[in-house]
């Protein structure tokens, strides 16, 4: 059964996609730890920790593209579950500073000791072992989400109404993260690591691993969102959608399935979010912002939302163009991002990748019906 | 009117929208195997009837009984659904991003938990049930078509094919030859005659050639009651059925 789920998750475009995200990391990867510095192929330490985060984005949008694309909800505070599983992955980086920090102490991180605190608050245990750390990446965004998702499922709240919710959320955290005595960091947030598992942060090769770790979890990621749509369990995810209340009446529970997905998706938001703070080297928390979370969606928009694909190559995109035009003219940048999310509603509708696919099947369409024999396959 | 062998009984069921009342005191018994059409004009409270039986609206009082014992109104629109209560709505709401084959796929009984059909797969049995409704329903030439293509009155036959899937025990149709052609309807007809033989069926419908084609016993709504019931022929003759279709 499960080898069958696993199956309905490859297609051509999964294959095409995998494929393509393995040669640009290996290729990556070996430009960058392979030739000299002076090559004028190397692949600088600066560009591969920026794919990196790239990849990061991407699983991001892929997780709000589950939630939104397939099962209608527009959440607007996805940044929220990224952040929270940053915070644990800061939290874990913090503790392996140890006495290498400014003030030396072996337990307490810099900020601590700076706040006269005397002990470590008892929410920091046990993120000293990576392990726990990594659980906690997944159980905090996704008890979070479940919680939060409980109870506003079960009291239908839907559309416009929950997006402002999700908003409110990611908004509360940040002024709850921006405090110094919550214990994080406050606005200064968590930085300056130096180790993660007993490698150097900055080291090339050290982020050459954090980038084919992104890109696994961006895959892993990947595959169970494709699996996950093409089963019955996906067909359900899309009628309550499309029709929640025709659902009911068939005697599911939209509620359940919404619960299920939405939870799902804070986990691989949070995993993003774990990956790109060792890469970024800081977490703090403006990471909350609503902004942030509505670029999210942009992102997801631009590629084309429902399409999975869509979701990682409108993350890539978007955040390529961000780069090169915060480099370029960086006062301009809220402004492009504006007018591209105005651009695509307007003419691409269906984002990048689902304008794409439906001038595919006119093509095929105009095809068929030249040639009558129906078309077998993809 | 009893309680005994019935498959679905409503006794005195009120239910107001802010003060107006949408049903009063509304009392029906469908008896096991039996279809009953219900007709009434515009307003009689025939949509809020399906809605109480089918758990979307809670009456304010009164007793909505199903197979004698389930009380109805404690339970909720998925719950309803499993025992064994379809409903077709008024307009076709078919999922219309899925094809016709994928519509039944989830009409079809089966496991309605997320955890059910996460590892679901469609065999051989269920395929064959599928096949069989898509002939009855002449769907299967369309089955790989998106819904959203089908004509209204394919439509309309989709979701009376997703019914069947479902195999319920009782199934509420609400209008469903509204804006179908002649030819259409009598085809809808012979349909839920056919379905009929095996299942409790409710139609509600405005069209009387077509509740005359389906030759049932016929309940007349007025204003959230019940006024006549009896065959087409004993309701049309009655004096408050003549005065509530042609006006006083």
């Amino acid at each position: 059964m499960t080898l069958k789920l696993i199956q309905g998750g490859f297609d051509r475009r999964t294959a095409i996609f995998l494929g393509l995200l393995f040669l640009i990391v290996v290729g990556v990867s070996v430009l960058s730890l392979g030739t000299d510095a002076d090559s004028p192929l190397h692949v600088s330490s600066y560009s591969v920790a920026l794919l990196g985060k790239y990849l990061c984005y991407a699983l991001l949008a892929l997780s709000v593209d589950l939630v939104w694309g397939f099962c209608g909800v527009l959440s607007l505070g996805h940044a929220a579950f990224f952040a929270l599983g940053g915070y644990a992955m800061g939290m874990y980086l913090m503790r392996q500073i140890g006495t290498r920090g400014v003030y030396g102490d072996p337990i307490l991180p810099d900020f601590m000791v700076f706040l006269n605190y005397k002990e470590l608050p008892w929410f920091w245990y046990g993120f000293d072992q990576f392990w726990f750390a990594a659980l906690m990446v997944i159980v905090v965004p996704g008890v979070l989400a479940f919680v939060f998702g409980w109870f506003a499922f079960r009291s239908r709240v839907t559309g416009v109404y929950l997006s402002i919710i999700t908003q409110a959320l990611t908004f509360a955290l940040m002024l709850a993260f921006f405090r110094n005595d919550m214990g994080f960091g406050g606005n200064n947030g968590l930085t300056d690591f130096k180790e993660i598992l007993g490698f150097d942060v900055q080291a090339d090769s050290t982020r050459v691993g954090l980038l084919v770790a992104s890109a696994v979890a961006l895959a892993l990621g990947f595959i169970i969102c494709k699996a996950l749509v093409n089963s019955k369990f996906g067909k359900v995810l899309i009628a309550v959608r499309d029709a929640e209340s025709r659902t009911r009446f068939l005697g599911y529970r939209p509620e359940n399935y919404k619960l299920l997905v939405w939870t799902l998706s804070a986990c691989m938001a949070g995993v993003a979010g774990a990956l790109y703070v060792p890469q970024v080297g800081i977490i703090n928390p403006s990471e909350f912002t609503p902004a942030n979370s509505i670029e999210v969606v942009i992102w997801v928009a631009v590629g084309g939302r429902g399409t999975l694909v869509g979701a990682t190559v409108g993350a890539i995109i978007v955040n390529f163009g961000k780069t090169l035009f915060t480099g370029i003219l960086p006062e301009f940048w809220l402004f492009a991002l504006g007018g591209l999310f105005i651009a695509v509603t307007l003419f691409l509708p269906k984002g990048i990748v689902g304008t794409y696919d439906d001038w595919k099947a006119k093509r095929r369409a105009s095809k068929d019906a030249a040639a009558p024999q129906p078309q077998e396959g993809d | 009117m009893s309680l005994k062998s019935s498959i679905l009984y409503l006794e005195n069921v009120n239910v107001s929208f802010d003060g107006f009342r949408a049903l009063r005191d509304l009392s029906l018994t469908v008896k096991p195997g039996e279809m009953r059409a219900i007709i009434g004009p515009n307003g009689a409270g025939k949509t809020t009837m399906m809605d109480v039986i089918t758990g979307k609206t809670k009456p304010d009082n009164g007793r909505v009984l199903f197979d004698e014992t389930v009380n109805l109104t404690r339970l909720d629109e998925a719950e309803i659904a499993s025992l064994g209560i379809g409903r077709k709505f008024q307009k076709p709401t078919v999922f219309e991003n899925h094809t016709v084959w994928d519509n039944l796929v989830l009409a079809l009984k089966s496991g309605r938990r997320a955890w059910d059909t996460l590892f679901h797969i469609t065999g051989a049995k269920d395929r064959k049930e599928i096949e069989d409704i898509l002939e009855i329903t002449r769907l299967t030439r369309v089955k790989d078509e998106v819904s959203a293509n089908l004509s209204h009155g394919q439509k309309q036959w989709l979701e009376i094919g997703m019914l069947l899937a479902q195999d319920p025990k009782l199934l509420l149709v609400d209008e469903p030859v509204a804006g179908m052609t002649d030819a259409e309807t009598e085809e809808t007809a012979r349909l839920l005659r056919d379905i009929a033989q095996r299942h409790s069926v409710v139609v509600v419908e405005h069209d009387m050639t077509f509740v005359r084609d389906l030759d049932v016993q016929v309940t007349v709504l007025h204003e959230g009651s019940a006024i006549a019931e009896g065959t087409l022929d004993y309701v049309s003759a009655d004096e408050r059925v003549i005065e509530v279709y042609l006006g006083r």
